[in-house]
């Protein structure tokens, strides 16, 4: 065998806290190692090139790539296997840097015997790597976008126009999101109604989209080119064929609620028009305050009775649709921050405390000549309502506030320049295109910017006006002033629905409870699930410009996987050592999918419906079973390295992370710089159910301290019933740990959610403080353990 | 003439000392100003809290000449209010520990008549010893 070591320094993220050379030299010191190097960027062009020329020199098979987490470079480095003429399944890679420099920056020697021991590992595996096949499938041209805002529309518009098939699904009855309140944009104050009016017009009219409002998607169940979702249609009581939207029911319905698009400034009846442009342009009848839906029987009606269109019908119900989809784009949005959750600003409470939102539509009502709340006196404007502010918990800058207020601010001076108008900040951060130069104009006009941010309001209960009271942060001098109505710029948070559609297609979340791309960088709308992208604000707080480059992003990201016509699916699938196979069929019932059959006697498995997950390997009561990539003496030899040689000091750690989410959390974990115990080694399995009891005991017989099993929440798991089977095994585990007189409370396993970062470092140090006070394993009880093992069955799992 | 601020290392030594002591990350403090518009005894002070903050912030020892510190009643109301989660009473509190620490005697207790120091509480006599509002 011969193997090619690389250690990165990745431009000083790793080098700066690990002694590369030394981790390099270790490396080099195993006898088949025939080349370790370190170098400043091994993902770079010449890095690449350094592994492919030593390919073809010094004959490599198999290669070591020490640097960051897999799931960034991981494909990089393949294909350099791959062009170089080797199984681009014979490279493993040591994460040294997300689960070694970034979270044990402040231990530099720790952690470069760390990174020596995880290079070691990666080394104990790599022997023993299999050249694997290349498995595909075929992918279609269709796509779901799931929301309608101007994110949506715009995915949904640039996929139509390619000639892709789109499902947009809105929950609400009409398209449009948030931008079809707004009165201008900013900075070139382009009437908002009047550009966006267009698109959504266009979009019914693309022979290529299907326009699904009023529904919302249910399930996802499938993969990349075969995603089976269930979309609920919800009950509209009107016929949308039928209804011309003459208005007349809506004169007669005697039920007036607030009106959600005017923020609750207007009503509206329980059978309504969401606005005038909506599209589409028909009535729907709200069945949560309708008298004849809540009442039933034959009460009002009145609706029904005045339709010239005969297009009301009380028994609609919601019908539910499948659609088969090659990808899947979530533009799903943001919510403004509830400003009632800041109390001491007294929104709710005090008669003329608004949000920016309400003064959007009070702009525009005005502008019409037909205001729906007056507009006078003084104006003042807070701004990082909800935004940057550690007490409502919320960190993030919500990027568009300032902007937002420039422009409100100066419509209203603009319109009236005998108008007082502040805007009170904590900083101003004009940062995009026009943004600097349209605050100045706001200047110009004669807006008084304050920096400071409003400590609280008063009303006066008389007069009702409010007192703003700040500190004007300059003049360091305390501004305590009556205004007339005090506007809240309020930030953006994740949706409502972003945590249900999160959950269905496995994606997640960053701290802010944004969803999370798939690299910062480089995958901005790309996510960690295959052919899922993001688009719009439901990634992060942005703009317009910002939401439509991105919405025009994930359509070109979604058309790049579906113009290749099939997709390469991975090789990791189970097999059976035959001849240890005695047909006892135990498999067949522990495999989630139903992709084990027993013929002839002998467990087959198929591969085109094997998922890789490994929760069938611990039913096998011979041993016969197996996984690709992640074989039972791969992970026995990555173990052995992990604990040290001779058992090491009896105290490591070891964490079985899933893939899904155990393995990126602690990605998450170092990139957040989140420090933990240094005595702990991740280590990398497809599911939790991977690691059988036989596994771990063999840890613990070869010097192991505790075992951490890391696998994903079960609603959030791709694999169905894994957790099941870890958790049995688990227990299993334990019983067989007490039986032979060790604490089974070295055992445990946490079901995790990839935000889960500082319970993660939490649970981490938990079992390590855990396993120090315990002390390691006598090495009689250990030998006991692994003669234990030798068993043909070490515990009924039944 | 505008006043100069002259950074030397000094500086950077009194900020460390005063984090030490408050436990609390001075340099997270945008500025915002949320403590003066909170804080009750503002119309006392000679400087505002986030001015304080900021001098803490750049190292300068001439915070420990301000009264703010010292008229600071630990009501918590910026605390609670900080966007960016500081304990300011800690920060005024540390402030007051680098004067106290000095140990210098404001009064002397030998000068004060016997019958009326057997009247005087405690902690008087304590704050007019030690604290600069005595």
């Amino acid at each position: 065998m011969r193997v090619g070591v690389y250690v990165c320094h990745c431009g000083g993220n790793i080098s700066e806290v690990v002694d590369v050379k030394k981790v390099a030299e270790a490396a080099g010191a195993h006898a088949d190692v025939v080349i370790s190097r370190d170098y400043e960027h091994m993902c770079s062009d010449l890095g690449q090139k350094l592994i492919a020329d030593d390919i073809a020199e010094h004959k490599l098979d198999r290669v070591v790539v020490a640097a960051c987490s897999p799931q960034f470079q991981g494909g990089t480095f393949m294909r350099v296997l791959e062009t170089s003429g080797l199984n681009p399944h014979v490279l493993e890679m040591a994460n040294i840097r997300e689960h070694c420099s970034w979270c044990h920056g402040d231990s530099p020697a720790e952690a470069t015997g760390k990174a020596v021991s995880l290079t070691n590992m990666a080394i104990a595996r790599v022997r023993l790597d299999e050249a694997l096949e290349k498995r595909t499938m075929p992918i279609g041209h269709r796509t779901l976008v799931v929301g309608g805002g101007i994110a949506g529309i715009q995915t949904a518009l640039d996929l139509g126009d390619s000639g892709f098939q789109v499902h947009l699904v809105e929950r609400s009855p009409s398209i449009g999101g948030k931008m079809a309140q707004l009165s201008r944009t900013f900075p070139t104050e382009d009437c908002s109604a009047c550009i966006l009016s267009p698109k959504m017009a266009d979009v019914p009219a693309n022979p290529n989209i299907e326009l699904l409002t009023y529904s919302e998607v249910e399930s996802v169940e499938g993969h990349l080119g075969g995603f089976e979702v269930t979309v609920v249609r919800k009950a509209r009581y009107v016929d949308p064929d039928k209804c011309v939207a003459c208005g007349l029911c809506e004169e007669k319905c005697p039920v007036s609620v607030p009106n959600e698009y005017e923020e609750g400034l207007t009503s509206r009846k329980a059978i309504y028009v969401p606005f005038g442009f909506a599209v589409p342009n028909k009535n729907v009848i709200d069945e949560s305050v309708c008298l004849r839906l809540t009442k039933g029987g034959t009460v009002c009606g009145l609706c029904q009775k005045v339709c010239p269109h005969d297009a009301i019908s009380f028994d609609d119900k919601p019908r539910t649709e499948r659609i088969t989809v090659d990808t899947i784009v979530v533009a799903t949005g943001y919510d403004t921050f509830d400003a009632a959750k800041k109390t001491v600003y007294g929104y709710g409470r005090y008669e003329n405390v608004v949000t920016a939102m309400q003064m959007e539509r009070m702009i525009v009502h005005a502008a019409e000549g037909s205001p729906i709340r007056p507009i006078k006196g003084r104006i003042g404007f807070i701004q990082c309502v909800g935004s940057r502010d550690e007490q409502v918990g919320n960190e993030y800058c919500s990027r568009v506030c300032c902007m937002y207020a420039s422009k409100l601010s100066q419509l209203l001076k603009r319109s009236d320049p005998k108008r007082d108008v502040y805007v009170f900040y904590t900083d101003l951060r004009a940062f995009g295109k026009g943004f600097e130069e349209y605050y100045k104009r706001g200047q110009e006009a004669g807006v008084k910017f304050v920096r400071g941010r409003v400590a609280e309001l008063l009303e006066d209960p008389v007069t009702k006006k409010v007192t703003v009271k700040v500190e004007d942060t300059l003049s360091r001098q305390i501004i305590e002033s009556e205004f007339d109505l005090v506007v809240l710029s309020v930030g953006m948070e994740p949706n409502a629905g972003t945590e249900s559609i999160a959950g269905m297609l496995r994606l997640t979340k960053s701290p802010d409870g944004f969803l999370q791309e798939a690299h910062p960088k480089f995958k901005p709308v790309d996510t960690l699930t295959e052919g899922v992208f993001l688009a719009g604000t439901v990634q992060g707080p942005k703009d317009i410009p910002d939401t439509v480059s991105q919405a025009s992003a994930a359509a070109a990201r979604a058309i790049r996987l579906m113009n290749q016509g099939e997709h390469v699916l991975s090789p990791v699938v189970a097999f059976v050592h035959e001849s240890a196979c005695d047909g006892c069929g135990e498999c067949v019932a522990a495999c989630p999918v139903e992709a084990i059959s027993v013929t002839s006697g002998v467990a087959r498995i198929s591969e085109a419906e094997c998922t890789g997950c490994g929760a069938c390997i611990s039913s096998c009561p011979t041993d016969a079973l197996d996984l690709r990539a992640y074989t039972n003496d791969q992970l026995l030899a990555e173990v052995r390295e992990a604990v040290g040689e001779g058992g090491g000091r009896g105290t490591a750690v070891l964490v079985f992370a899933d893939d899904m989410t155990g393995y990126r959390l602690a990605d998450n974990v170092g990139t957040a710089r989140l420090t933990y115990d240094t005595d702990s080694r991740i280590i990398r399995v497809p599911s939790g159910s991977r690691v059988t009891p036989k596994l771990m005991l063999e840890a613990f017989a070869a010097g192991a301290g505790g075992i951490l099993i890391a696998e994903s929440e079960e609603k959030s798991s791709p694999y169905a019933g894994s957790a099941k089977v870890m958790r049995k095994n688990v227990a299993v585990a334990r019983q067989a740990l007490e039986d032979r007189g060790i604490e089974p409370e070295r055992v445990r396993s946490i079901e995790f959610v990839t935000v889960m970062l500082a319970k993660f470092a939490a649970e981490v140090n938990g079992l390590a403080a855990l396993v120090r006070k315990l002390g390691p394993i006598p090495e009689d009880k250990r030998n006991y353990l692994s003669k234990g093992i030798g068993e043909r069955r070490l515990v009924d799992s039944r | 003439m505008a006043d100069k601020i002259v950074i030397s290392s000094e500086n950077e030594t009194f900020l460390a000392k005063i984090i030490e002591l408050s436990g609390e990350a001075v340099t997270v403090c945008d500025q915002c100003g949320t403590c003066s518009g909170s804080c009750p005894m503002i119309a006392e002070m000679d400087l505002t809290p986030s001015q304080m903050m900021r001098m803490v912030q750049l190292g300068q020892r001439e915070t420990l000449d301000s009264k703010t510190m010292w008229l600071c009643a630990s009501c918590f109301a910026c605390t609670v209010r900080c966007p960016r989660g500081l304990d300011l009473s800690k920060v005024a509190e540390a402030l007051r520990q680098v004067t106290l620490r000095k140990a210098i005697d404001h009064i002397d207790i030998r000068a004060i008549p016997a019958d009326e120091l057997a009247e005087l509480p405690q902690i008087a006599l304590v704050g007019a010893l030690r604290k600069l509002t005595g």
